[in-house]
This record gives C-alpha cells, sequence and structure tokens, in this order.
C-alpha cells in the first residue's frame, strides 16, 4: 500500500521539555527551602521576626512543593514523554494540534493557579489535592481534552497494534480522572472556600484511597509507560520480555484496584477467601518486580552502552530506585514496620527515593535524549550529563539514608519508657533536636539534587542553541487497511482486542470502575456505621472560623490529629488514659479530617485544656518562648490580621446542607455568638499583664488568633465530657 | 493509620460480598491474561516489541 506522509508535532514536545524544567527547578527550588526551615526556622523573616510573612511559612510551602514537583514537573515530564512517544508509536501527529496547545497552556494554567493560591492560603488540606474547588474544575477540563486528545489519536493510528506503554497511558487517563473527582467531591460555601461531602472516618478513607492509587496512576503507570517505549529506543534493543510488559501492566492495574478492599476489608472475608487473597498477595510480588526487572534486562548484552551514554545511566538508576520503592511499600503495610514508620520521616525518605530516583532520573535520562532529537544535534556537553548524573545519585542518597535513620531514631525514642512507667522523652522537642543532624544532611543532599538539575538545564539550554529546531518531523507510514472489525480466523482473541481500540479502552475502563465501585461502594456506606458519642458536638461558629484557619495554615503539614491505640501515644497525648485514643466518633464533624501524616510536631487531637490560652498566645507569637528549641514557625500576622467571618452563615449552611445539626437560631446569631465565645478568651488572656501591656489598648477579641486559640482548646475534649456524665 | 479505622468498615451489612467480588475479578482477570499471554504468537510479539525501534522519519537523526 502507498505511504502517506504526515508530520510529528515536535513543538508541543519541546513546550513540555521547557515546562518540565522549568517547574522542575521551581518545584525542587521550594522544596530546598522547606528543607531548610528545617535547621533554621527563622531563615525566611526577612521582615524581622515580629513580622513573619505569611505565604513564606512552612505550611503553606510544604503544598506548594509536593504539588508543583508532582503535578508540574512530573506532570510535564510524563506529557512530554507521551506526546512524543504517542505519536511514533502510533505513527501519527496528535489528534488535534489545539487540543494540544490548550492541554499545555491550560496545564500550566493550573501550575500558576496553584503557586498563587497555596501560598496564600487557599487550600482543601487534602494531602497532593489541596487545590479548592475552582481549580479543580479546570483540572478536570484540562485532564478531559488530554484524554480526548489521546484516544483521538489512536483512532487515527497507522499502526495496526498497540504497544504496551500505549496501554499505561490509557490506564493512566482514565484512572486518574476517576480519583482525582471522587477524592475531590465538595461543597463550595465561597469563592475559594469549600467544605469535602465527606466527614472524618469517611473522609480519611477516601483520601488515603486517592493518595495511595494518585501515587499508582499519575507516579508510577504514566513513567513505566516512558520506560517500556525509551529504554529500548535509547539502548536500541526490544524490551526484554513484552510478555512480562503486558503481565506487568494487568497486574500493576489491578494489584491497585484489588489490594485496596482486600486489605480494608480483610477480616470481614471468609476463611478460603483468606486463603486466597495471602497466596495472591505473595504471588504479586513477582509482577511488580517484574517490572523492573524487564526494564534492566532489556539493557542486558549493552552494558558497555550504558558506560558511555549518559541517559542509560539515569535509568539503571532509576529503575532501581523503582525497585526499592516497590519493596518497600509492602514492607510498610506489615503492621509493626508500619507502627514504627507512621508519622516519621521513613516515609518522607520513601517518597522521596520513589521521586528523586525513578520519577526525577527516568525524565532527566528522557530529556537529554529528547534534547538531541528535537534540536536534530548531538548534546552540548555529555561531560556535564555525566556529572548531573554523579551528584544527582549523591544527593539521592544523601537526602534519603539520613531520613531513614531520623525516622527509626524518632520512633524508637517515642516510645522509649522508664522502667517507673513514664516516657523516658516525655518533651516531644527532644525526639525533634536529636534529628536536626540529619535534617542537614538532608538538606546537602536535596541542594546536591538541585545543582545537578540545574546542571541538566544549562546543559539543555546550549544544546537548543547550538542545534536547530525541528518542530515538525516528517515522516510516513502506510494508512492502515479496512479489515473487518471482526475477529478474522485464527486470529488470537488478544490481538484482536488489541487493535479494537475503542473496545479495549471500554473494557479496561469497565475493569477500573467495577474494581473502584466495589472499593468505594463500602466507604459511601461507612458513615451510618462509625460509632457515635454522644457528647460530641458541632463546632461553634467561632471555633469554625478557627479550624478554618488551621487549614489555611496546613497545620495539619506538622501535627497530626490521631492518636493511635499504643501505650506510648497515650502516654503522651492523652493524659496516660488507656481509653483515649482518637474515637471514629469523635471525627463526624470534621469537614475534612486533619490526621495528617506526619509528626514535625506532636499530636494536637487533646491539646484542647491542655494549657491555657495565654500558652497558646505566645506559642504562637513567638513558639521558641514558650517551647525552647522548637522548630514552628511565628505566626505573628494571626495576631496582627482581624478576623474575617463574613461568610459564617453561609459556611454554616453549607455544614447544615451536608448534615451538621445547626438550628436557624444558631445560624441566625452566628456573629453574636463569634463575639461573645472571642470575648471570654480574651478576659483570659487579660489575665497575663504581660498581656495586657503589648495588647490592652488593641482591639484584640476580633483577631485571627482568638478564633484559632477557640479551636485548639475545644479539639478533643468532647469525649471527657462523655466519661464525666458516665462516671 | 487506615489500620485504626478500617474496623468501622466491618460493620456495614453483607460487606464481605465486596472483597470477594473484587477477588474473583481480579482472579478472572488475572488467570485469562495469562493465558492470552501465553498464547500470542511468537511472531506477533516479535513484531510489537520492535516498535519503539521503528523509525520512519525523514528529515532527521532518528536512524543514527
Amino acid at each position: 500500500m502507498e505511504k502517506e506522509q504526515f508530520y510529528y508535532d515536535n513543538k508541543i514536545v519541546k513546550m513540555f521539555l521547557w515546562a518540565t524544567i522549568l517547574w522542575g527547578v521551581v518545584g525542587m527550588l521550594v522544596g530546598l527551602l522547606v528543607a531548610f526551615l528545617f535547621v533554621a526556622p527563622g531563615l525566611l523573616e526577612f521582615a524581622g521576626s515580629d513580622n513573619a510573612i505569611s505565604w513564606l511559612s512552612f505550611g503553606r510551602l510544604r503544598p506548594l512543593h509536593t504539588n508543583a514537583v508532582i503535578f508540574a514537573f512530573v506532570g510535564n515530564g510524563a506529557f512530554m514523554g507521551i506526546y512524543y512517544s504517542t505519536q511514533r508509536l502510533l505513527k501519527a501527529r496528535m489528534f488535534n494540534d489545539l487540543l494540544s496547545r490548550i492541554h499545555f497552556w491550560g496545564w500550566q494554567l493550573i501550575i500558576v493557579a496553584a503557586a498563587i493560591t497555596l501560598p496564600l492560603g487557599f487550600n482543601s488540606s487534602k494531602e497532593y489535592a489541596e487545590l479548592e474547588w475552582p481549580i479543580d474544575i479546570w483540572v478536570v477540563l484540562i485532564w478531559v481534552v488530554f484524554g480526548i486528545n489521546l484516544i483521538g489519536t489512536i483512532l487515527k493510528r497507522r499502526q495496526r497494534h498497540i504497544y504496551v506503554a500505549i496501554w499505561f497511558y490509557i490506564a493512566t487517563f482514565i484512572t486518574i480522572a476517576i480519583l482525582y473527582i471522587f477524592n475531590n467531591l465538595a461543597l463550595p460555601v465561597s469563592g475559594f472556600k469549600s467544605y469535602s461531602v465527606y466527614a472524618g472516618v469517611q473522609d480519611a478513607l477516601i483520601q488515603w484511597w486517592y493518595g495511595h492509587n494518585a501515587v499508582a496512576f499519575f507516579l508510577t503507570t504514566p513513567i513505566l509507560g516512558l520506560m517500556y517505549y525509551f529504554v529500548p529506543k535509547i539502548a536500541n534493543r526490544p524490551v526484554y520480555s513484552y510478555r512480562l510488559s503486558i503481565i506487568h501492566f494487568w497486574t500493576l492495574i489491578f494489584l491497585y484496584i484489588w489490594a485496596g478492599p482486600h486489605h480494608l476489608l480483610y477480616t470481614a472475608l471468609p476463611e478460603w477467601a483468606q486463603n486466597l487473597g495471602t497466596v495472591f498477595s505473595i504471588m504479586l510480588i513477582f509482577p511488580s518486580w517484574g517490572g523492573m526487572i524487564n526494564g534492566l534486562l532489556t539493557l542486558r548484552g549493552v552494558w558497555d552502552k550504558v558506560r558511555e551514554t549518559p541517559e542509560l545511566k539515569f535509568f539503571v538508576v532509576a529503575i532501581t530506585g523503582y525497585g526499592m520503592t516497590t519493596f518497600e511499600g509492602p514492607l510498610l503495610s506489615f503492621k509493626n514496620l508500619n507502627a514504627i514508620g507512621h508519622y516519621t520521616d521513613w516515609i518522607i525518605g520513601h517518597v522521596h527515593i520513589g521521586t528523586l530516583s525513578w520519577n526525577g532520573f527516568m525524565i532527566a535520562g528522557i530529556v537529554y535524549w529528547l534534547a538531541t532529537k528535537l534540536w536534530n544535534t548531538e548534546l552540548y556537553s555529555k561531560k556535564l550529563a555525566n556529572a548531573h548524573f554523579l551528584i544527582g545519585t549523591f544527593g539521592i542518597m544523601f537526602y534519603a539514608i539520613p531520613l531513614y535513620i531520623a525516622g527509626f531514631t524518632q520512633a524508637f525514642m517515642w516510645n522509649e519508657f522508664n522502667p517507673d512507667g513514664t516516657l523516658v522523652y516525655g518533651n516531644f522537642l527532644d525526639t525533634v533536636t536529636a534529628i536536626i543532624p540529619m535534617y542537614w544532611m538532608r538538606a546537602i543532599g536535596g541542594s546536591l539534587y538541585l545543582t545537578g538539575f540545574i546542571i541538566m538545564a544549562f546543559n539543555i539550554i546550549m544544546t537548543a542553541r547550538q542545534g536547530s529546531k525541528v518542530e515538525d518531523e516528517l515522516a510516513e507510514a502506510a494508512p492502515l487497511k479496512k479489515i473487518s472489525s471482526g475477529r478474522a480466523t485464527g486470529e488470537p482473541l488478544h490481538s484482536w482486542l488489541e487493535r479494537r481500540t475503542v473496545l479495549f479502552t471500554i473494557l479496561t475502563t469497565v475493569a477500573v470502575l467495577v474494581g473502584t465501585l466495589v472499593e468505594i461502594v463500602p466507604m459511601m456506606l461507612v458513615e451510618s456505621n462509625v460509632k457515635t458519642i454522644e457528647s460530641v458536638k458541632p463546632y461553634s461558629p467561632l471555633e469554625l472560623e478557627g479550624r478554618d484557619l488551621y487549614i489555611r495554615e496546613g497545620c495539619n503539614n506538622c501535627h497530626s490529629q490521631m492518636i493511635r491505640p499504643f501505650r506510648s501515644e497515650v502516654a503522651r497525648y492523652s493524659d496516660n488514659d488507656p481509653e483515649l485514643y482518637s474515637k471514629a466518633g469523635e471525627f463526624i464533624y470534621d469537614r475534612p479530617f486533619l490526621w495528617g501524616s506526619r509528626r514535625t510536631g506532636p499530636d494536637v487531637h487533646r491539646i484542647g485544656g491542655k494549657y491555657n490560652d495565654n500558652w497558646h498566645f505566645n506559642h504562637m507569637l513567638d513558639p521558641r518562648s514558650t517551647s525552647p528549641g522548637s522548630i514552628m514557625p511565628r505566626y505573628t500576622w494571626l495576631i496582627k490580621n482581624t478576623l474575617n467571618a463574613s461568610s459564617i452563615e453561609s459556611k454554616l449552611e453549607g455544614l447544615v446542607s451536608l448534615g451538621h445539626p445547626y438550628s436557624k437560631e444558631e445560624i441566625a446569631n452566628a456573629r453574636q455568638s463569634i463575639a461573645t465565645q472571642a470575648a471570654g478568651i480574651v478576659e483570659n488572656l487579660r489575665q497575663d499583664p504581660e498581656f495586657v501591656r503589648n495588647y490592652g489598648d488593641q482591639n484584640m477579641q476580633e483577631r485571627e488568633i482568638i478564633a484559632l486559640i477557640a479551636y485548639l482548646q475545644r479539639l478533643g475534649t468532647d469525649i471527657k465530657a462523655d466519661r464525666t456524665a458516665q462516671n | 493509620m487506615l489500620k485504626y479505622i478500617k474496623h468501622n468498615l466491618d460493620t456495614i451489612d453483607g460487606v464481605a460480598i465486596y472483597p470477594i467480588i473484587s477477588l474473583l475479578l481480579f482472579l478472572g482477570v488475572f488467570l485469562g491474561m495469562l493465558f492470552f499471554v501465553f498464547r500470542m504468537k511468537k511472531s506477533n510479539i516479535e513484531e510489537v516489541s520492535k516498535f519503539p525501534l521503528e523509525s520512519n522519519t525523514i528529515n532527521s537523526n532518528e536512524d543514527e
């Protein structure tokens, strides 16, 4: 058949390449800043210690860092590789140039919106889904544009069979769409504020179902697709085992979708299913490691080439990192290890092995190679690329190893008891100051990694300058012969399915959807099954405003609100009362839940009543005055800012529609209630002569700090009323 | 963290059906997939696995 000539769209790949480099530098720079805040908490107080800058505080920068590296750096990097490889694998230009451009600019707009709104404190507090509702809607729209463009290209392809990389891309598109929409369902109460439709336990279940699977389908599947294209391409050898790659694909998808309900509902299973499930869990380690082995073995026989080709070196470390993280994941799911790792820096080390090596190094390798193709030239400097590789690899080690040590050190210190039954390190700060040296090393590791990345940026800019751009690359291929959509005689079912793309996509979607529903339905039902506690009541209007400030400042990035049923935790956080670990019924009015995932500071679920109002006031003004050695930021703006409670009525009405029992009178009198409760707190504060001297002539009653104190003093106290009544 | 709250799920009436559905669904797809993968023709596999190596561009250094 006569060949058709057409052009590959290289310009869109190039746009994503520059965006990857730009956002990579920005995201990592923010990461480095927050890493240095651990060792120098006053680092960003440019306007003096009395004038801390709200948008440069840790709680606001940390979500910016995670969102920037995940969605801006890895996202753009994945799109870069997807747009390049999809066109070549399908022998077709992208479906529609306009959609490609909308996808690109739409995505950059999301990033810019995130970079502005997150530091301003518009933040839903759900990890890796912090963006508020107007941006969420925009994310979904752009994601759909990407999906249409991808599937449209598949439909107009000139290659009958679809290579495994494309399947990974399809799965990424479908699953992320489902995850993102379900997790972000929220009721807007004002322009940039919404309340999650889920509360407490249910919200936590949905959030971590999202969090876990987003790692799988945003940071893993698209990059695996890239691995299956670029590793063979650059090594110039076909993938080690194509069969294994198919097994890898299907198991990975089903592993996540099946393992979720299985692990959550394990004890509800009849015995035969438990046994079958256990056998499967063990079997599944093989295919997931099979992916790593498949990637590494593709390089068999060309190891000499690995020595000379910087791209392949990056891939080897990246794939090894993938193997390490996927091994660590199941380890962390063991109850004993989870009890140690949870809330500590082990988790931070774990995720950085994944992002720095697997994501960062895969993308770096691809960027180096693509630069030579997109500008039709040699790499400006191989030496610099090799230097990047070395510095980056050392950076990863210097980053991760100290954090593993810090994680274990802190977990053991938290759990150490004296013979008389008291905690050895009763002061939480002892466990923080002990690991500060590790934080220094981590910051050095991060600096090294970023240095390597900047060297790459320079190398790519110089490569682009010496080359000549190839924006539309001429290619030729025969169009697909029209053949019957039915199955030909003797044609294997799988290859028939594979060429029926739409059917294949629908089947994948159905499979993913059924798996998802099976997991989601019990989560939807759980709300009515949480054991309620009579004395747990909704927050007062002032406390609610305080809680929203807690969310705005990102306090949950460092403080958990979830005391586990361990002796060491109740001893530390619940006055040694073994019954006072956190109960599910205590969170039914928490939208969103604020359990946190890392204890850089102590848990605060039972902070209510532990200290007086003045302690909180002084602690926010200067944490080091009440807690010497603390690394918490100063929150001086909370003391200066007037509380904006103008949308309190619509907030309460929104919560009523979600089932919170506020009466009409309570809503009508909300502002009065705020004034009364605030006056009480100010009266308490005025008992301190120091407070009267400094703030006595100011209208402190209307300041934000008062609302935050109201919330903190309420935290975890309701259940105690229940116990008093029982006694 | 979910370890300390998932017992709430166990109290839902008839909840065991969900993990069983997911287990059987997974089992079915997994075994079906294995079956098809091992029945794929060698020639077909070889053809498809060479896709990334193919080059059909005319004006670039793709074929080095």
